[in-house]
């Protein structure tokens, strides 16, 4: 499950566990409610845009270009109508770097005045002094910056080049403004794990609030995740800094499957893809999960008849998911009722059953399986790349300026004029 | 725990939307940005009735509930309570 920040086991009324509860109307864990889907979703990321202005290796929608397709900002209106119907209280944009979008605010607010709360997320490109006060005087919107190191050097590794001061300038401007408790949200890696205690430290000096995720093989994640994922060595540190850092984390419960270790972490253990969660992307298809931007976790596109709606209650794909999880070959795992094999995106994007144990299963299941996997180019490839055609510079540590030689050579002929309409212009077989 | 008195009066927070589903219901609080989830439909009856009713015991006793589940459900609504869905209210 991913992104869903509330704690329905601490604050669900009757959250008392399953068979405590005599007498009447029963109902047991709201995982096993939810298994069942839920009317609307509870957890609805919208990506406003491909169209950024970094090009972060992992960037999960493989963002980039705007795509020509984008809904258009009456489209979003009524996305938005719709979402107010169906009571979403509020969405997670995010993109590419939605702020980018010329309407972006003008859509914010929008959704403000339709009782539908924004939480954006953004690299920080845009949040100037201005902005940063703009959103203080608003009360339904929240941000969210990300940034994937506590310094610039293991930043911008993966983020590129100054998106690390980018992003400190950011929190920098809101903190300034007054704003509290914006989130900084960070994926994990093998590189930045060990600086979790940095990370919390720069969320408390900006009295923002840290939110730690899992990094998955999506979209472009899927080209650098054996590079960036953490080591299995890594995973147990992790889940201790979890356990004492308990409510004060944000994890989006993405962590699920380190459940294994010892008791669960706070949250929902479940995978949540079209059960509670799903993405609309730019040009409004609708897939299960906004790791799983996949045709086969596509369901639907809000420009067609019924709209979301439709596509959220009725869609073939959705119903399919919204079935009891069997365990496959975790079945007989005896910590399968709180890690429930993980998450369904790493495992198809890393080519492992949907119903065996996660790529990081901690009992090492994961990794024996990888060993064992069919071909690796049978491996399924995230869909839409909508990736900058001009690659950005290389990561790699100590790169050296390019050394160029000029020549001098005369030109044989005088150059083609651009008003040439030739199409042979300049040839010389 | 939070106990609420069943005695007196009480609203949902203003800033509180109720989505019934399936199961019971989602309550979202727009001021404090947290979910809360009500896993039994008679406590959805409860929640929307309190505005209306007297006291929160007039309410339970309109959902039907009985002398015997009463305490499980005063429970619950002081969980509410505790998390600023509810609130007092002059009756
Ligand atoms: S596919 Fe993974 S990220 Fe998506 S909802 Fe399921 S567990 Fe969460
Ligand atoms: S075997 Fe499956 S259920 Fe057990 S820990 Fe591994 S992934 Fe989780």
């Amino acid at each position: 499950m991913t992104i869903l920040e509330s704690r329905p086991n601490a604050r669900s009324a009757f959250g008392a566990p399953a068979g405590t509860a005599a007498a009447p109307p029963k109902p047991g864990r709201l995982v096993d409610l939810f298994e069942y889907g839920l009317d609307s979703p509870i957890c609805l990321t919208w990506e406003l845009t491909y169209a950024c202005n970094l090009s972060c290796v992992h960037c999960l929608s493989s963002s980039g270009r705007r795509d020509p397709r984008e809904l258009t900002t009456d489209e979003c209106k009524a996305v938005i109508d719709e979402l107010e119907r169906m009571q979403v209280f509020y969405v997670n944009i995010g993109g590419g770097e939605p702020t980018v979008r010329p309407d972006f605010w003008e859509l914010v607010d929008y959704a403000s005045e339709h009782h539908v709360g924004v939480k954006f997320s953004t690299n920080g490109v845009k949040i100037t002094p201005e902005v940063a006060q703009r959103l203080v005087d608003s009360d339904y919107v929240d941000v969210q910056i990300s940034l994937d190191g506590a310094t610039a050097e293991v930043n911008d590794h993966v983020r590129g080049p100054g998106s690390y001061d980018t992003a400190m300038r950011a929190m920098q401007n809101l903190f300034d403004a007054g704003f509290e408790n914006f989130k900084i949200s960070v994926v994990c890696t093998r590189q930045n794990l060990p600086q979790l205690d940095e990370f919390k430290a720069i969320a408390d000096k900006y009295k923002a609030q840290l939110r730690l995720t899992r990094l998955r093989p999506s979209g472009r994640g899927a080209d650098v995740w054996e590079e960036l994922h953490p080591l299995a060595s890594q995973q147990r540190g992790l889940y201790d800094w979890l356990v004492a850092h308990g409510d004060n984390v944000l994890t989006g419960d993405s962590f699920f499957h380190l459940s294994a270790y010892g008791e669960a972490l706070p949250g929902l253990n479940l995978c949540g893809a079209g059960r509670v969660v799903c993405l609309i992307d730019p040009v409004g298809d609708v897939y299960a999960c906004p790791f799983a931007i996949h045709d086969d976790f596509l369901a639907g596109n809000v420009r067609s008849e019924g709209g979301f709606q439709q596509v959220w209650r009725h869609s073939d794909l959705f119903q399919k998911l919204r079935t009891p999880q069997t365990g496959g070959a975790c079945t007989s795992c005896g910590f399968f009722d709180t890690c429930r094999g993980g998450c369904m995106a790493a495992k198809f994007f890393t080519g492992l059953p949907l119903d065996g144990p996660d790529p990081e299963c901690v009992r090492g299941f994961g990794e024996d399986a990888l060993t064992k996997r069919k071909e690796v180019d049978s491996i399924p490839k995230p869909d839409g790349d909508h990736s900058h055609r001009i690659p950005r510079e290389p990561r790699s540590a100590g790169s050296r300026p390019v050394s160029l030689t000029l020549s001098l050579r005369r030109p044989e002929s005088p150059p083609v004029s651009a008003c040439e309409d030739n199409p042979l212009a300049g040839f010389r077989p | 725990m939070v106990t609420l008195d069943l005695d007196t009066a009480w609203d949902l927070h203003p800033q509180v939307s109720v989505r019934p589903e399936p199961f019971g219901a989602l309550l979202y609080h727009f001021g404090t940005r947290k979910l809360s989830f009500l896993k039994d439909r008679t406590l959805l009856s409860v929640v929307q009735s309190l505005s209306a009713a007297p006291s929160a015991r007039d309410a339970c006793t309109g959902a039907g509930i009985s002398a015997a589940d009463l305490p499980r459900y005063q429970q619950a609504l002081g969980t509410l309570l505790a998390s600023s869905m509810l609130v007092e209210r002059a009756s």
